[in-house]
C-alpha cells in the first residue's frame, strides 16, 4: 500500500500535506482500496469555515457514504472540482489528482497530533 | 436474527482466500466484493459471474397433501407446477403481509424444494411449522446442503463445459438433477439479476471442489466471484425486491407491484382478503421505482422521499446503477402518486435531489 513520506495522516485515513499556511487533504491509497468504486464527492463550499475534526466533504462508493472530516480548523479555499466530473480520481490517484480540498489553517500545532508516514502504515497494518 | 456469532458457510475459507471482504448479512459472514461491485456487476452483465448462495435456506415439504396445504401456505398456484417445474411465490402473514419472498420447486409428485431467505428461515419455518397438518412434513436441509448462483449471457457455454454440448440444460424456472464427477447437483434455471442463469443445489461437503471446478471451467468464458453488493446493484436495476428493504409484514405483494405473483382465482390462502380487497379497491400505496434526474449523489435506503414538498415516505432500496451510472432506487408513495413520469425529491444531507417515477426495470439488455 502506498504511504508517500512527505505527507501526514489521520486515524480516519486522510492524508495533509502542508503548503505554507493552508493544507491540501485527500483520502489514502488505503481508504480508496477499502472504499473501491468512489462514484459521488460531495465538495465542501469555498469559504466554508470548518472546525477540527468536522464533517467537511463527503466520498460516496457504491455501497456506502463515508465523511471526510477536517484536520485542523480553517477556511475552505480550493476543493477539486475535478472530482464533479470524475469521481474515481479518487480511486486511480488518491495522493494527486484525487485531493478533495485546501483548507487555510489558523493554528499549525492542531497538525501536532497526526500521524507520520511510519505510525500511520504501522496502523494500517 | 440471532445475537450469536454469523455463521460461516462451507466457503468462508474460499472467500478469505479470494481477497473478499466480509460483512454480517442477515446473521452470515459473506462476501460483500472481492474485486469491485462494479467490476463485479460488469463481468455479470458482459460474461458470468458466482455467487455463494448458501446462506439461502432449504426446505424440503413432502407427503401426499404437500401440494394442496402449500397452496394454502402461499399466493402463487402450486397444483399448476408440473414435476421439476418452480416459480417466485409470497408466504403472507394473516394479515396478507409478507413474511417471505421465495421459490418454491416441484421435485417429485408430491415433494417440493423451498429456497428462502437466509434471515427468514428460522421464521418461516416456524409459520409453516405452526399451521402443519397431520400427513405433511416438513424438513431444513439448510445446515446440510450449499448453493451457488452462476449468472451470465455466457452461462449455457459454462454448462455445456461440464456436461458436454449433447446435454440440454434446465428451460426458465426448471429444475433438473445432474451429476458431475459424481457429484450430485440439482440445477435450477432462476437468478436474481436479469440475466440469464442457474441456481446449483448441491450437499455441503462438495461445496470447495464445486465452487473450485465453477471457477476453473468458468474461467474461459470471463466469470469472476460476486460479491453481494453486486447482487444488489444487479438486482435493483432489474426492480427485484429485497427481503427486509422492499418487502416486509408492512407491505403485501400488491402494494410492491408484484401481484402476478399472487393468484387470486384461489378460493383459500393465508392474507388473500387483504389481497383481494387490495387489488379491487387499489393499495394505500405503491413501491416504485425512481431515477435521479441527473448527477447527484446516489440514494440511499432510509432517505426522506417528498412529493410536492410534502414527506410521503423513504427509499427503501437505492444505489448508483453501475450499468446506467445514475442514481436509482425504489420507494413507497401514495397510490394516486404512484404514476409512472410523476416527480419526487430524495433529500439527501439537508438537501432536496429531484427524482422522476420509472417504469421498471431500469437495465435492460441491448
Amino acid at each position: 500500500m502506498n504511504v508517500p513520506d512527505d505527507l501526514l495522516y489521520t486515524e480516519s485515513h486522510e492524508w495533509i500535506k502542508r503548503e505554507g499556511d493552508n493544507i491540501r487533504v485527500g483520502i489514502t491509497d488505503h481508504a480508496q482500496a477499502e472504499l473501491t468504486d468512489v462514484v459521488f464527492v460531495e465538495l465542501p463550499k469555498m469559504d466554508r469555515q470548518v472546525a477540527q475534526k468536522e464533517p467537511t466533504a463527503v466520498v460516496e462508493s457504491v455501497k456506502a457514504a463515508s465523511d471526510i472530516y477536517a484536520p485542523a480548523k480553517g477556511t475552505v479555499v480550493e476543493t477539486n472540482k475535478a472530482l464533479d466530473a470524475n469521481p474515481a480520481l479518487i480511486n486511480t490517484d488518491p495522493f494527486g489528482e484525487g485531493w478533495i480540498f485546501v483548507l487555510k489553517i489558523e493554528d499549525a500545532s492542531q497538525l501536532d497530533g497526526l500521524k507520520d508516514a511510519a505510525a500511520y502504515r504501522e496502523a494500517i497494518g | 436474527m440471532s445475537d450469536s456469532a454469523p455463521k460461516k458457510t462451507p466457503l468462508y475459507e474460499e472467500h478469505v482466500k479470494a481477497g473478499a471482504k466480509l460483512i454480517d448479512f442477515g446473521g452470515w459472514l459473506m462476501p460483500v466484493q472481492y474485486s469491485s461491485i462494479v467490476d463485479e456487476h460488469q463481468a455479470v452483465r458482459k460474461n458470468a459471474g458466482v455467487f455463494d448462495i448458501s446462506h439461502m435456506g432449504q426446505l424440503i415439504v413432502s407427503g401426499e397433501k404437500a401440494g394442496s396445504w402449500l397452496d394454502e401456505m402461499l399466493t402463487n398456484n402450486v397444483a399448476k407446477l408440473g414435476v421439476g417445474q418452480g416459480h417466485y411465490t409470497f408466504l403472507l402473514n394473516d394479515a396478507g403481509g409478507i413474511i417471505d419472498d421465495l421459490i418454491v420447486y416441484r421435485t417429485a409428485p408430491n415433494e417440493f424444494l423451498l429456497v428462502v431467505n437466509a434471515s427468514r428461515t428460522e421464521e418461516d419455518i416456524a409459520w409453516l411449522q405452526k399451521h402443519l397438518p397431520a400427513g405433511v412434513q416438513l424438513r431444513s436441509r439448510s445446515d446440510e446442503y450449499a448453493g451457488l448462483a452462476i449468472q451470465g449471457p455466457h452461462v449455457v457455454e459454462f454448462f455445456h463445459s461440464l456436461f458436454g454440448s449433447d446435454m440440454a440444460p434446465p428451460e426458465r424456472n426448471e429444475i433438473r438433477d445432474f451429476v458431475h464427477d459424481s457429484v450430485p447437483l440439482s440445477i435450477a434455471r432462476t437468478g436474481y439479476t436479469g440475466e440469464d442463469g442457474f441456481e446449483v443445489f448441491f450437499p455441503a461437503e462438495h461445496a470447495v471442489f464445486v465452487w473450485e471446478e465453477v471457477l476453473r471451467k468458468g474461467g474461459p468464458i470471463g466469470l469472476k466471484p460476486c460479491g453481494l453488493g453486486a447482487r444488489d446493484t444487479l438486482r435493483l436495476e432489474m426492480c427485484y425486491p429485497l427481503n427486509g428493504s422492499d418487502l416486509s409484514p408492512e407491505h403485501n405483494p400488491i402494494e410492491a407491484g408484484l401481484g402476478f405473483f399472487v393468484d387470486l382465482k384461489k378460493e383459500k390462502f393465508t392474507g388473500r382478503e387483504k389481497l383481494a380487497s387490495d387489488k379491487e379497491q387499489g393499495p394505500a400505496r405503491k413501491l416504485v421505482p425512481f431515477r435521479m434526474n441527473g448527477k447527484g449523489p446516489p440514494p440511499r435506503p432510509h432517505y426522506a422521499v417528498y412529493q410536492n414538498g410534502e414527506r410521503v415516505g423513504e427509499v427503501a432500496s437505492g444505489t448508483l446503477s453501475p450499468s446506467l451510472s445514475v442514481g436509482i432506487g425504489m420507494a413507497y408513495v401514495p397510490t394516486a402518486q404512484a404514476k409512472i413520469g410523476m416527480p419526487l425529491e430524495i433529500e439527501i444531507r439537508g438537501q432536496k435531489f429531484p427524482a422522476t417515477i420509472e417504469k421498471k426495470p431500469f437495465y435492460k439488455k441491448s
